[in-house]
């Protein structure tokens, strides 16, 4: 596809040699059936209304209720498979949002340079240094707790990292030989970008689209839990937060407080692995150094002469 | 002198910026459909209180400028007798308005919470870079073998946990222990102050702990994977050539240049610790902050949630300016 750098196939090669990485994407297919099939596989309907009594009130786990009951008496299990849908349909379509915009922002600062450049990163620093978390609290609390405001939110507010990320990967690929041969032969510049560029930065967007996918989930549920969740919902989030305020802890009641939290720590931990992998296979000086392999033998070998340790090192 | 015309260049950025979120705190508090005064005033307030604010921020004045005045008095400086100038002008006179719910200044609202933030953040900061630096080097010391696979796995596991999620497993695991809530005893008298003291640290083990899980996480991922790229560096194998011992090689080269990417995520990290602060403090009852953003979120007290807000993005701007100057004092080679 391309001459140098990493083409589409070779990085899947790699991706699949990376145990973690795999590890990783079978955590988040996992979690994706689950959102996929919780309509199938909860024993209840939360949304239901329920005739609860006394002794449903956070009840302990049980053959009816795998994992307890919550304080109105709703099964744990099934809101815990629900909440998955919101986590994930946030994750993903704020991260959309993240991905498009700095893509676009990173592109073009990186390829056309020059002034636009500065004005561009210099707002993208500007963003970048306003605290985020207190930023969407304030603007969810002003503007009303609706699920669409709330991914609008998170993903016209994260994008800043991915524009740096891809804009420095634009400026090492521009000025390879092919793109300028393709320059030199007349191609438009949107067509250098669309065909030559984005190709070759895409495993770096790649790379930070999971981390901004962990991000966009981990924002929903701190929001939520903090009281700002859309309250017509049911996520990790805002489970955590209503198990908080009603007495899970000091009732012991482990069976609310530890799978929505798990599940989230799950996810972003998938997430994480995945980029972390991409991250290796883009950038090789992570993969070697020169204290790496040798170091048994030389430190074997420094008792005795600082010249076989030089030998050793060199091999 | 190029170096101070990269200094002014900076202290400009981080002026600009700080205009655009005072900006911004301005507009999104007068963007609500309604009065400006019902995010202002409580409607609880009387009358002559009302009628007192309105006048303080200028409420019968346009928002941005007064074109109407300008024209009437013929004065260009009639153009900015508008709400964003009075809102200007009492920001920086720390006037941030009125708490709906507890009837006193903003600001001494904040200034008495203020304390707790510092304190929990230096606590979580210090204990989370300590052991984040200390596991990260030796992982990419030992990269590739089992220390390293289990101190990355630390770390990515500490990083990926939800904050506030850390925060309540703590607070179960601790409670019985430790006090699980508030700054200090309720009700204790102390006999000096080395007591006092004593107590606020019991109460700060399990929410700082909290805080240094939360930072340690990225600070382990980034000390090694700096360090791991240093020691690809061929100067270190220059060193090692030389004679020098790995453990040498380690702590003359790869430890001071691996500082280097440390140095900015504190102060990047500082936002999210800020956030993590709001989380945590809510879940330990500590009265800092973020406790206190919380509270006023719940309670719908305008006031406070800006005032908290505009201190926070200040701190974060201030702290971002810092860390570029200490970067370019330890590496000289940067331009700012």
């Amino acid at each position: 596809m391309t001459k140098k750098g990493i083409s589409g196939s070779s990085f899947w090669d790699e991706f699949i040699r990376k145990r973690q990485g795999v590890i990783g994407g079978l955590m988040l297919l996992l979690i994706t059936v689950i959102a996929l099939l919780a309509s199938w596989i909860s024993p209840y309907d939360p949304h239901d209304t329920i005739s609860a009594t006394a002794k449903d009130v956070l009840a302990a786990p049980s053959p009816g209720h795998l994992l307890g009951q919550d304080e109105v008496g709703r099964d744990v299990l099934s809101s815990v498979f629900y909440g998955s849908r919101i986590s994930l349909l946030v994750g993903f379509s704020a991260s959309l949002i993240t991905i498009l915009l700095g893509c676009t922002i990173g592109l073009l600062a990186g390829y056309v340079g020059g002034r636009l450049d500065i004005l561009l990163m210099r707002i993208t620093d500007g963003i970048l240094v306003i605290p985020t978390l207190p930023l969407m609290l304030v603007i969810i609390a002003v503007a009303g707790r609706g699920i669409g405001n709330i991914i609008l939110v998170i993903g016209l507010l994260s994008w800043p990292y991915t524009a740096r990320v891809v804009r420095a990967q634009v400026l090492s690929v521009k000025e390879r030989q092919f793109i300028l041969r393709a320059n030199a032969i007349g191609v438009s510049h949107f067509g250098i970008v669309m065909v030559h560029i984005l190709p070759q930065v895409l495993p770096v967007i790649f790379a930070s689209a999971t981390l901004d996918i962990s991000y966009a989930i981990i924002s929903e549920a701190s929001l939520s839990f903090l009281g700002l969740g859309d309250p017509s919902l049911i996520s990790w989030g805002s489970m955590l937060n209503r198990a908080f305020l009603r007495g899970a802890v000091s009732g012991g009641a482990w069976w609310y407080l530890v799978p929505p939290g798990f599940l989230l720590a799950w996810v972003t931990l998938g997430l994480n692995l995945v980029s972390n992998a991409v991250q290796e296979i883009v950038n090789p000086r992570l993969r070697n150094h020169h204290l790496f392999n040798e170091l048994k033998i030389v430190s074997l070998l420094d008792r005795f002469s600082p010249g076989a340790a030089v030998g050793a090192a060199k091999r | 002198m190029k170096n101070i015309e990269n200094i002014l260049r900076r202290v400009l950025f981080s002026l600009i910026t700080l205009a655009a979120v005072l900006t911004f705190n301005f507009f999104l508090f007068r963007i609500v459909p309604g009065d400006p005064i019902s995010m202002i005033a409580s409607p609880r307030m009387k009358p002559e209180t009302r009628e007192m604010i309105r006048e303080q921020y200028g409420l019968d004045k346009p928002i941005w400028f007064n074109i109407p005045a300008m024209r009437e008095q013929g004065a260009f400086s009639a153009l900015f007798d508008s709400q964003f100038s009075y809102y200007l002008k009492n920001t920086f006179q720390g006037e941030l308005g009125q708490s709906f719910r507890q009837k006193v200044p903003v600001a001494e609202l904040i200034s008495a919470r203020l304390g707790p933030t510092v304190l929990l953040i230096m606590a979580g900061e210090i204990t989370g870079i300590l052991f984040g630096t200390v596991l990260g080097i030796i992982a990419a010391w030992k990269a590739r073998s089992k220390i390293d696979a289990a101190a990355l796995f630390i770390g990515l596991i500490a990083w990926s946990m939800p904050p506030f999620w850390l925060g309540i497993i703590l607070l179960t695991l601790g409670r019985g222990y430790l006090p699980s809530g508030g700054y200090i005893t309720l009700g204790a008298t102390y006999a000096n102050t080395f007591e006092r003291w004593l107590d606020i640290g019991r109460h700060l083990v399990l929410p700082a702990s909290t805080m240094a899980l939360l930072l340690f996480g990225a600070y382990v991922l980034v000390v090694r994977n700096s360090t791991l790229e240093v020691l690809s560096e061929d100067y270190i194998l220059t060193a090692k050539a030389k004679g020098l011992s790995s453990i040498g090689a380690l702590w003359k080269h790869a430890l001071k240049n691996a500082s280097l990417p440390l140095v900015t995520v504190i102060a990047l990290d500082l936002g999210y610790a800020l956030g993590g602060a709001i989380q945590i403090e809510t879940i330990f009852s500590w009265p800092g902050l973020g406790r206190l953003m919380f509270d006023s979120i719940a309670q719908r007290d305008y006031p406070v949630l800006q005032g908290v807000f505009l201190l926070l993005a200040i701190s974060v701007i201030l702290a971002n300016f810092l860390a570029d100057l200490t970067y370019s004092v330890l590496d000289p080679r940067v331009e700012m």
